[in-house]
């Protein structure tokens, strides 16, 4: 059986629907599915809508089954009242399921990198250039991490620390790609000494628990600790020369 | 036989009454009609008491606030109930717009005027002719919106104001001088073109003095607005001239520079093309269908030819900003501003699949191709959804809570590098790439090249868009895997040349293997269904939205300074509105332009309109003047 235009439409929007919900490990937010159907539903319709033949293919069962005539079914006129019917039922219980109280904290749109303040730009590590001494102070970089970090960001700097689980925001995990390497060490120097508190506002809302550094270490061993985290993971860090 | 013409008024427009007989001549459209009826319904006095409150509630807070801040010292004014930064972001936006159109037009005018020229096509200059008549109407509108913005910057913003003349002086009265230069220009090359038909070079120097005039007038411009985003240090030790060139030439001007004049382009294609569809959709004769069609495709594809750089010229931009202060490029791609730059990705994701359509309909219905190109447009379908998905795609996702515990906080391990520099830049090329297919597959449709040498050009050019492809996206990959400063300086870079070396090898390449081609089919004009010129508006529209939002954003960046790092805004506005109150204004400027510009395009067809209504009256009088 030859199936027509706008069943094969339909079955590769569903099958991609599906794909895009069930396939994808660790599921997708709904609102990223929703924003990859909605340029799939417009491409499909920019391509069946090119050529004239495709267009009435597509396009004129469903005029036809809206339009309706005299020789339409029985079966047919009770669908288009079902149609009719169903449609603003489902935008209703769409938006009753919106507006209707929830208990589940509201979406968040966070800034996972905002700007640091002026006073930590434009600085660089005074132990980057110690070729001399570099793997000492790594050495002693780890041991800043092992004794202060380790619990949150994990032992393979992987964000999955023994506490790692209790918390949301979960700690970062330095070995991914698109982490560290993105980021000049000034901008994790920032990070480091600030903490969770010192995060500007517009990165609200913050539940981030990590400490304070800066009224805990002292800047050198903040410094080699940053040393140690691009040696470990073997990134380099972002710079601009 | 005399000519007694009298006027009388009724309700639905004017009657022509002449020798007893009525030729009813609308001269109204149904909206005046209507208006009409609500002012003689009483419609006026509602009016009146309307504009008398509110003139009256104005003038009440102005005064109050003028005694509060009408000291020569103030630093700030406000206008009740608009507030100032509102007041300045309306008209300074509307005033960028049109100046935009001001100068994209020119570039428009001058090329289709040196086709014309070039290949003695009357339609070229026909179309040169019509769109320099809009320039003329929005010349006018243009300087109003900089008066006003003028205005409320020295009335609201003294502090400012003061700041800049202090540094910028001369250059306004370079300005000031430039801007009468090209008003003279303007008006010769509009005025004077049918009078230099036969003196066509002279009219097109004309037209490049004033594209000359007109960029070096926005340069200026340029000047003041990125020196407010990357000033300099202006030391005192400094003559003035250095310090005034110090000043001008700071670190962001020149890719403005180079980004507005290709906006510029880009703007004044899409808006050509918006304005023959809207033309074409009211045409009444096959005539009139032809020329529109054929007018709206030039748009487009002068739309197209600026919008394939323009990405090339934004991330310069962008890289500057970076290099310049690394707190303003984060606080644009990945802070507070960021997701107005995945609005951006959306806006340019579907202008790019806007023009690819066109030219796809194009094939469809004016060269009515063969349907085995339903295969390369259904290649080049999944290739733009592809590659736009990855481009719209955040690096921080809006998830629920129990979302991201799913995902392990908003970053989903999988779509996560997609959010990154090196993504996106590898689609985008990818997608001006596709576009570009679609406009050689439109070029050559219907025609066979006669080149003894055409086939191994043709494998040529496959050959080149193969290794383009796997370049580009080789460089992006491989950009995951090397420091930050070696993708965005070398491979960055290196996409972006491979994939401007396709452009400018095939495209000479396929002109001469097409010229003198046999044609195997007819190009048939006025036969687009109209959906198509819905696209074209569509991405009129979305050009102005996208000036609007990034005009914002440019603004926005600076975030609580007038200038960067030197002047503090210490106004109550100094605060970055929220995302949707951002959105909810640039919506509202893009619909008063849009609206503006219908208006100039209703009263520059104005004469015509009297033209043909006389022309028909003039034939009716003529017959009854034979009965008689």
């Amino acid at each position: 059986m030859r199936i027509p235009l706008i069943g094969k439409v339909a079955i590769i929007w569903v099958s991609l629907y599906l794909a895009l919900k069930f396939l994808v490990s660790p599921s997708l937010p709904s609102s990223v599915i929703f924003m990859y159907m909605s340029l799939i539903t417009v491409c499909i319709l920019l391509f069946v809508s090119v050529f004239p033949e495709d267009a009435e293919a597509f396009f004129g069962p469903i005029k036809r089954f809206i339009a309706g005539d005299q020789t339409d079914s029985a079966v047919r006129k009770l669908g288009r009242v079902a149609m009719f019917a169903i449609i603003p039922l489902f935008f209703g219980h769409r938006s009753y399921q919106a507006n209707m109280p929830s208990y589940e904290p509201p979406l968040e749109q966070r800034i996972v990198h905002p700007a640091p303040p002026t006073e930590f730009t434009g600085m660089y590590n005074p132990y980057r250039e110690d070729h001399e001494h570099f793997a000492e102070n790594v050495k002693r970089g780890g041991e800043v991490f092992y004794r202060n970090c380790v619990f949150c960001h994990g032992d393979k700097l992987d964000g999955t620390g023994i506490f790692a689980e209790g918390f949301n925001l979960r700690p970062a995990n330095f070995q991914e790609n698109g982490v560290i390497n993105m980021l000049q060490e000034s901008y994790l120097f920032w990070r480091i000494s600030k903490g969770g508190i010192g995060l500007p506002e517009e990165s609200t809302p913050w539940n981030s628990a990590m400490p304070r550094w800066e009224a805990i270490l002292p800047e050198e061993d903040r410094w080699k600790a940053i040393l140690f985290l691009y040696d470990y993971t073997g990134y380099k860090p972002r710079t601009w020369e | 036989m005399g000519f007694p013409l009298s006027l009388k008024g009724d309700s639905g427009g004017c009657v022509l009454v002449g020798d007893g007989v009525e030729v009813e001549r609308k001269m109204n459209s149904n909206l005046f009609t209507q208006l009409r009826g609500f002012m003689k319904r009483g419609g006026w006095l509602i009016l009146l008491s309307l504009g008398l409150f509110l003139l009256g509630a104005f003038l009440k807070n102005g005064v109050a606030f003028a005694e509060d801040a009408g000291s020569a010292m103030a630093e700030y004014r406000d206008i009740p109930y608009i507030g100032s930064r509102n007041a300045v972001w309306v008209i300074a936006q509307l005033h960028i717009l049109f100046a935009g159109f001001v100068l994209g037009v020119p570039i428009f005018a001058l090329v289709c005027e040196y086709i014309g020229y070039r290949t003695g096509d009357i339609r070229y200059d026909k179309l040169a002719k019509e769109f320099t008549k809009l320039l003329t109407a929005s010349f006018g509108t243009t300087a109003t919106f900089g008066a006003i913005f003028l205005f409320l910057l020295v009335g609201m913003y003294p502090k400012l104001f003061n700041f800049l003349s202090g540094v910028f002086f001369p250059t306004f009265l370079l300005y000031a001088f430039l801007f009468i230069l090209e008003t003279i220009v303007l008006y010769i090359y509009w005025y004077g073109w049918d009078y230099m038909a036969g003196k066509k070079k002279l009219h097109l120097f004309m037209g490049l003095l004033l594209n000359l005039i007109g960029l070096a007038i926005m340069w200026t411009a340029d000047a003041w607005l990125s020196f407010q985003a990357s000033p300099v240090v202006l030391s005192a030790t400094m003559g003035y001239w250095e310090r005034l060139w110090a000043a001008v030439h700071n670190p962001t001007w020149n890719p403005v520079n180079i980004h507005r004049v290709i906006g510029n382009i880009v703007l004044g294609g899409f808006m050509c093309g918006a304005y023959a569809a809207v033309r074409y959709l009211g045409s009444k004769t096959q005539e009139e269908r032809e020329h529109y069609d054929w007018m709206g495709y030039i748009g487009n594809f002068v739309g197209v030819f600026g919008l394939l750089p323009l990405p090339f010229a934004g991330y310069w931009l962008m890289r500057e900003v970076y290099e310049y202060n690394q707190q303003m490029g984060i606080t644009l791609m990945g802070g507070v501003l960021s997701w107005l730059f995945i609005l951006q990705a959306i806006q340019i994701g579907v202008l790019f699949l806007g023009a690819n359509y066109y030219f796809w309909q194009g094939l469809a219905y004016r060269a009515r191709v063969e349907a085995r190109y339903k295969k390369y447009i259904l290649a080049m379908v999944i290739t733009l959804v592809l590659c736009f998905a990855v481009w719209l795609t955040p690096h921080s996702l809006v998830a629920s809570l129990s979302e991201a515990r799913a995902m392990g906080g908003t970053h989903h391990p999988l779509l996560g590098v997609f959010g990154v520099m090196s993504a996106k830049l590898t689609v985008v090329n990818l997608m001006i790439l596709t576009t570009f297919i679609s406009f050689l597959l439109y070029w050559r449709a219907n025609q066979e090249s006669t080149r003894s040498w055409a086939k191994g050009a043709l494998y040529f050019q496959y050959f080149l868009f193969a290794v383009a492809v796997i370049a580009v996206i080789s460089l992006g990959v491989y950009g995951y895997y090397v420091p930050a400063v070696v993708r965005v300086k070398i491979l960055s870079t290196a996409q972006v040349l491979v994939v401007l070396f396709v452009l400018i090898t095939v495209t000479p390449l396929t002109a001469l293997s097409l010229k003198s081609a046999k044609v195997t089919g007819s190009m048939t004009w006025g036969v687009m269904p109209p959906r198509s010129q819905y696209v074209l508006i569509s991405n009129g529209i979305l050009v102005i939205l996208t000036m609007t939002l990034m005009g914002y954003v440019r603004s926005a960046s600076r975030v609580h300074f007038h200038i960067y790092g030197v002047l503090r805004d210490t106004s109550p506005y100094a605060f970055t509105p929220s995302v949707g109150f951002a959105a909810s204004m640039m919506a509202a400027i893009t619909f008063a332009f849009c609206l503006i510009v219908l208006f100039i395009f209703w009263v520059a067809g104005l004469p015509d309109k009297a033209g043909k209504k006389l022309t028909s009256s003039a034939r009716v009088l003529e017959a009854l003047g034979d009965k008689a």
